[in-house]
């Protein structure tokens, strides 16, 4: 059948099939609704939602929030090599190396790397789908074909795989976003085929079949709507994996160049070169990618056990 | 067993073809092609169009793919640009670097990741069991270069307890065999060159394994926990068996199972991407290699090492595949 990677993708076809099981002793209730009851008494659940929201709110507010402009220079006097000045009066986190205000820049860094996170994992959940719809829709040599496809992408582990695309397409904001979405792709393809598959033996994709309901209308209108919660709870996941592998890729130098936008991971890979001098220039964008990675980490493995009916009681 | 693992070997067949076709198209697709990237950014009209010509890149698409799939099959992927050597030759150097550090890291990950999740999952909600689920979050979510930097500025800068950077000190003259520097360490009987490349060895692989000490005791911890509820669990304690053997013949060997597969994985993804590691503590691993082959845009070690580091991952799920064919019966029969 398959080829390699078989555990891997064993673990990925099971999560999918899990999916798929019906309930019990919840007629009447929607998966959703269940869902989402569950998750409201859910302390860490509702960390993890307080984490995102916040980090969220302070995007979104930015301007409002941050004190100073994120890229104009201060302090440029007192700025020598092994000195940068630290926290004082208007400076509540104090300056880097070039004397940029670094509150303000991690403010402004939440919209960069919350933007690179969710578009990228937009990116890789529309068209990892758009193949997983056409292979579990389709079926037949479709399906094999593009399972092929899937499968040797797999097979080029995930830091290599953007380092790839992004050494082709350059370095910019795009290409960051690209580079990090194509890694997650072959996973979200693989994931909604499974789970397609196992709601298309289901009893109502019979029942429609048997009213004559027409192949697409069955795929789009009942099999997908209820195939996607697997998707979902990846896609939550892959948002902290999405932002702490934009952070690898600033790292290597693979990052977006355009100083204009703070980015806590290009952030934190200059702030290398100072961390025997100010730590903090560093522990401060690590801390916000880990605080961030942790809040929707929290949220997903919740939502994991909150639609999966193996954890229902 | 034969059977399935040849079937599994002849598998790998098409994923291999379909890899060496992306990474062709790869190099073509690099702006400027192939001419540019081993000539540079000033290479003139003339120099691309004799390059060209000399390497038959004039030749028709597909020809020129079948000579590459034809040298690639000969482990041949022309010269680096940064150190003028065949790129097989500056592989095979590095890998054993990598090699090491990967079993470093898994030797610490496994022992402490295994007890750790154990000891959790029997002490279920006590403080341990919080700490553990805490820190396997944690582990996950910290970026592994500034973990590195941050072990490296402690242990290696500040208090200078270990060594920071390089795979040995470079003022002791070693002897040379296998590049695996512990092993070479031993054979040569250089007591002290293996003492020091096994020193180098600490920090770095505390960093990488960072990742998979988290999951594995992510996964122990879960799979300890569904195994002790099992109905054979409860028979094997109702029949009077001691706790020993309970624990050692039935929890301890299902609840491996899923653990030892993990590890696999885990293995495979080390041993292809320790880029950011190797980079922090300057480890002369081939993620080194590959991190100065994207500074220096040297395309022939980028093409020949991924492809290389692609079919080594391959080659481990493999393994991963047949050892869990080999722990559970019921896989083969599929």
């Amino acid at each position: 059948m398959t080829a390699l990677g078989d555990v891997r993708r064993r673990r990925i076809d099971e999560l999918a099939a899990r999916a798929g099981q019906v309930p019990e002793g919840e007629g009447g209730v929607s998966l959703t609704r269940s869902a989402v009851r569950r998750l409201r008494r859910d302390p860490v659940a509702i960390a993890g939602a307080v984490i995102v929201v916040v980090f969220l709110l302070v995007a979104a507010l930015a301007p409002l929030l941050a004190p100073r402009d994120p890229v104009t220079q201060y302090l440029l006097s007192e700025i020598r090599p092994g000195s940068i000045p630290g926290p004082r009066e208007g400076f509540p986190l104090g300056v880097d190396n070039l004397g940029r205000d670094l509150l303000s820049r991690l403010v402004y860094g939440s919209r960069q790397s919350l933007l690179i996170g969710f578009v990228s994992t937009v990116l890789g959940v529309v068209v990892g789908m758009a193949l997983g719809v056409l292979a579990g829709g389709l079926g037949g040599w479709v399906d094999t074909v593009v399972m092929r496809f899937v499968d040797i992408l797999l097979s080029i582990p995930g830091l290599l795989m953007a380092i790839t695309v992004s050494v082709l397409l350059g370095q910019n904001q795009y290409a960051l976003m690209i580079a990090i979405a194509v890694v997650q792709v072959p996973v979200f393809a693989r994931l909604l085929r499974g789970s397609m598959l196992a709601q298309r033996g289901s009893d109502y994709a019979l029942a429609a079949r048997a009213l004559g309901v027409r192949r697409g209308r069955i795929v789009f209108g009942h099999v997908l709507p209820n195939s996607l919660s697997p998707v979902i709870v990846q896609a939550t996941l892959s948002l902290a994996t999405a932002i702490i592998e934009a952070a690898a890729l600033s790292f290597l130098g693979l990052g977006d160049p355009d100083i204009s936008r703070p980015e806590w991971g290009a952030m934190l890979a200059s702030a290398q070169d100072f961390l025997s001098i100010r730590p903090a220039l560093a522990i401060w964008p690590a801390v916000c990618i880990i605080v961030v990675a942790l809040g929707f980490t929290l949220l997903g493995e919740r939502l994991r056990e909150a639609l999966d009916p193996k954890f229902r009681r | 067993m034969l059977r399935f693992t040849v079937r599994r070997l002849l598998q790998l067949v098409p994923i291999l073809l379909g890899l060496s076709v992306l990474l062709f198209a790869w190099l073509r697709a690099l702006p400027g092609g192939p001419a540019q990237a081993a000539l540079g950014e000033r290479a003139t009209p003339e120099d691309i169009e004799q390059y060209n010509r000399l390497f038959g890149l004039d030749q028709p698409i597909w020809i020129q793919y079948l000579r590459f799939l034809q040298r690639a099959v000969t482990l041949d992927f022309g010269n680096s640009t940064q150190y003028g050597r065949p790129v097989t030759e500056v592989f095979f150097e590095r890998f054993p670097g990598t090699i090491e550090l990967t079993l470093a890291a898994m030797v610490f990950a496994i022992g402490v990741g295994i007890p750790l999740g154990y000891v959790a999952a029997r002490r279920y909600g006590s403080a341990l069991d919080s700490a553990s689920v805490v820190g396997s979050l944690l582990g996950v979510a910290v970026p592994v270069f500034f973990l590195a930097y941050l072990l490296r500025l402690l242990f290696a800068v500040e208090l200078g307890w270990l060594p920071g950077s390089g795979r040995q000190d470079v003022r002791i003259d070693a002897t040379r065999i296998t590049n695996f520097y512990v092993l070479d360490g031993l054979l040569t009987r250089e007591w002290d060159a293996a003492w020091d490349a096994l020193l180098h060895l600490v920090l770095p692989a505390l960093a990488l394994g960072t990742i998979p000490l988290a999951i594995i005791v992510r996964i122990t911890r879960a799979s300890v926990l569904d195994v002790v509820n099992e109905d054979y669990v409860r028979t094997a304690n109702a029949k009077g068996l001691s706790a020993a053997t309970v624990r050692r013949r039935h929890v301890v060997r299902n609840a491996l199972l899923p653990v030892s597969t993990t590890i696999g994985l885990q293995t495979g993804l080390l041993l292809s991407g320790a880029v950011l590691t190797e980079t922090v503590f300057a480890f002369g691993g081939v993620g080194l290699a590959l991190r100065d082959a994207i500074t220096y845009r040297d395309f022939a070690i980028l093409q020949g090492f991924i492809l290389l580091l692609a079919v080594v991952y391959v080659l481990v799920n493999l393994l991963v595949d047949i050892s869990y064919g080999v722990l559970d019966p019921r896989v083969r029969v599929r």
